[in-house]
């Protein structure tokens, strides 16, 4: 029994070293960037273009580029996101069909990153001819957090208790007016959650852009939808890899702007998630 | 039918791989494309021959399984059954945190940090390895696999649990001899979707392993993987040349390996129920 219990405190331990081994590299690789990054964010880093050949100067084009592309990834998915999620929680039978969809939806969510890029380039840039845009690199964004978004969005539908929607239809009304202001009302924190999820991801990947937007270096602003333009995750692979003797401030300022942007996103998410488990009446 | 949209863009994915990629067919077989042991898409005429890509995602790929596995299902293990409530919540924010990070800011970390202490540890004439990328992508699967992982712990059925103490045995015997065959499909499944993470990164590993495509025999040396290799060359490539084929048919070959690994893993998930 003793030597059991021996057994116990060790094993318990080891787990715990596997977790410090995880946890400890994650706040170490945060703090450094925080504290390397920090000195380099002024408002002219910001708001500036960048200068010398992206050594100097601010990251405002690209940061500009990835709000727009976020923007038009989102605009894009969440019709979709909605009808599919209504769709598979209200309506689907429990059938080969709905199986099948299910399926789709765990291989869309697993294909690497690097293959949207390619889909996006095959797609929208050569076969619609919209060319390297901003509309290109919005799309395939979009179709690349549709996975994240209706899993999400499916899960907050289904979470509203069925006594809720029996109430509804006893009192006449229809299957879609249930849905309408019964069912989505409850459900809109949930699907708030899994959309700004789903920006924070499109914001910080870069393999699906690099081939459907990405400008190497282009100070002025984007136009219009058809235009080229910078984006953030895409200027930090530039600058730390493409151009030699970048400042390390710059590269460590970008690399915040960028994690600070798409960490933000996380926690807004986690407290809204938060706050309506708090509120939660049933 | 927005339902039917998933369906139709997993079709439509593949079919736009296939249209562009199916032509380098035309020049190489398929068969020389995968064992050719030489890619030089550029040299006249190009040699084809994904084999040193192959190894070199193989390579990274095992070397960050060997990492992530034990210490991601240890984790799992922590956080599941032995942490007090609190730290359970604060570590699983953690492990979102690590998670939400950016591939490219956690490559940009790996060239200045781990890249020069591999090189100095292993006196080598560069850090950018396999081993490197290893190192940064098992960071990169255990996010997946702790909270799958966790996850199937979870919802192993109590009445288990208690039946094992009430026999006598330690929780440890409990979580070893009960929990860990309870939720063996479950993390299983876990460990695939992790690898099938770590095959599908690109920008972390074509920041730190290298580069180069040659057939590696050691981890220490630099190689180039699948979704580097698109990555870093498809910028080059003219539209409609063997070499932009041949990228979307290297394209094919990471779609069907995401798709195995995928159904795999729901098959796995879904037996447990």
């Amino acid at each position: 029994m003793r030597n059991s219990a021996r057994v116990q405190t060790i094993a318990f331990f080891f787990l715990f070293l596997a977790t410090l081994f995880i946890v400890v590299p994650v706040g170490l690789v945060i703090v450094i960037i925080i504290q390397k990054g920090l000195p380099a964010i002024t408002g002219q880093f910001l708001f500036d273009i960048p200068r010398l050949g992206m050594r100097a100067g601010g990251i405002f084009p690209a940061l500009v580029g990835t709000v727009y592309l976020v923007c038009g990834a989102i605009l894009f998915a969440l019709p979709i996101v909605l009808l599919a999620a209504i769709y598979l929680s209200e309506y689907a039978g429990d059938n080969f069909l709905t199986r099948i969809i299910k399926l789709a939806i765990v291989n869309l969510a697993g294909v690497p990153s690097v293959v949207y890029g390619l889909f996006g380039l095959a797609l929208f840039v050569v076969f619609f001819k919209f060319g390297a845009s901003i509309l290109s690199g919005s799309l395939t964004l979009g179709i690349m957090i549709l996975p994240i978004l209706i899993t999400t969005s499916r899960e907050a539908l289904e979470s509203v208790p069925y006594s809720f929607r029996e109430v509804s239809f006893s009192l006449g009304a229809s299957k879609w007016q249930t849905i309408r202001h019964i069912v989505l009302p409850n459900a809109i924190p949930g699907i708030l959650t899994g959309t700004i999820l789903g920006l924070g991801r499109a914001a910080g990947e870069t393999a699906p852009i690099l081939f459907t937007v990405a400008a190497f270096y282009l100070p002025q602003l984007p136009k219009s939808i058809f235009d080229q333009a910078m984006a953030l995750p895409y200027h930090l692979y530039v600058i730390s890899t493409q151009v030699p003797n970048v400042d390390e401030k710059i590269r460590y300022g970008t690399a915040l702007v960028l994690l600070v942007l798409v960490l933000f996103m996380n926690l807004v998410a986690i407290i809204i998630r938060y706050q309506f488990r708090k509120k939660k009446k049933w | 039918m927005c339902g039917l949209a998933s369906i139709f863009f997993v079709i439509l994915i593949f079919l736009f791989l296939l249209k562009e990629g199916l032509a380098v067919f035309k020049t190489v077989t398929p068969a020389s494309f995968i064992f050719g042991k030489s890619w030089y898409p550029i040299s006249e005429p190009p040699q084809l021959g994904i084999l040193p890509l192959i190894l070199g995602s193989l390579f990274v790929t095992l070397g960050a399984a060997l990492i992530s596995v034990p210490i991601g299902v240890a984790c799992a293990i922590y956080i599941a059954e032995v942490a007090p409530l609190r730290a359970k919540e604060i570590l699983k924010a953690g492990i979102e945190l690590l998670a939400a990070i950016p591939s490219v800011v956690l490559g940009f970390i790996g060239m200045v940090t781990l890249v020069p202490w591999i090189k100095t540890i292993f006196n080598l004439p560069t850090g950018l390895t396999a081993l490197s990328g290893s190192i940064m992508l098992a960071f990169m699967a255990m996010p997946t696999i702790v909270s799958i992982a966790e996850d199937a712990l979870y919802s192993v059925p109590k009445s288990y649990k208690e039946g094992a103490l009430a026999l006598g045995a330690t929780h440890w015997q409990t979580i070893y001899r009960v929990l860990l065959p309870a939720a063996s499909s479950g993390i299983l499944a876990a460990i695939m979707l992790g690898i099938g993470r770590v095959i599908g990164e690109t920008m972390a590993v074509m920041m730190i392993t290298g580069n180069a495509a040659v057939i590696p025999d050691s981890l220490l040396q630099p190689v180039r993987t699948l979704t580097a290799t698109i990555a870093a060359e498809m910028g080059e490539a003219v539209v409609g040349s063997e070499h932009f084929y041949a990228l979307f048919a290297i394209g094919i070959v990471l779609f069907i390996i995401s798709f195995a690994i995928n159904v795999t893993a729901d098959l796995f998930l879904h037996r447990k129920k």
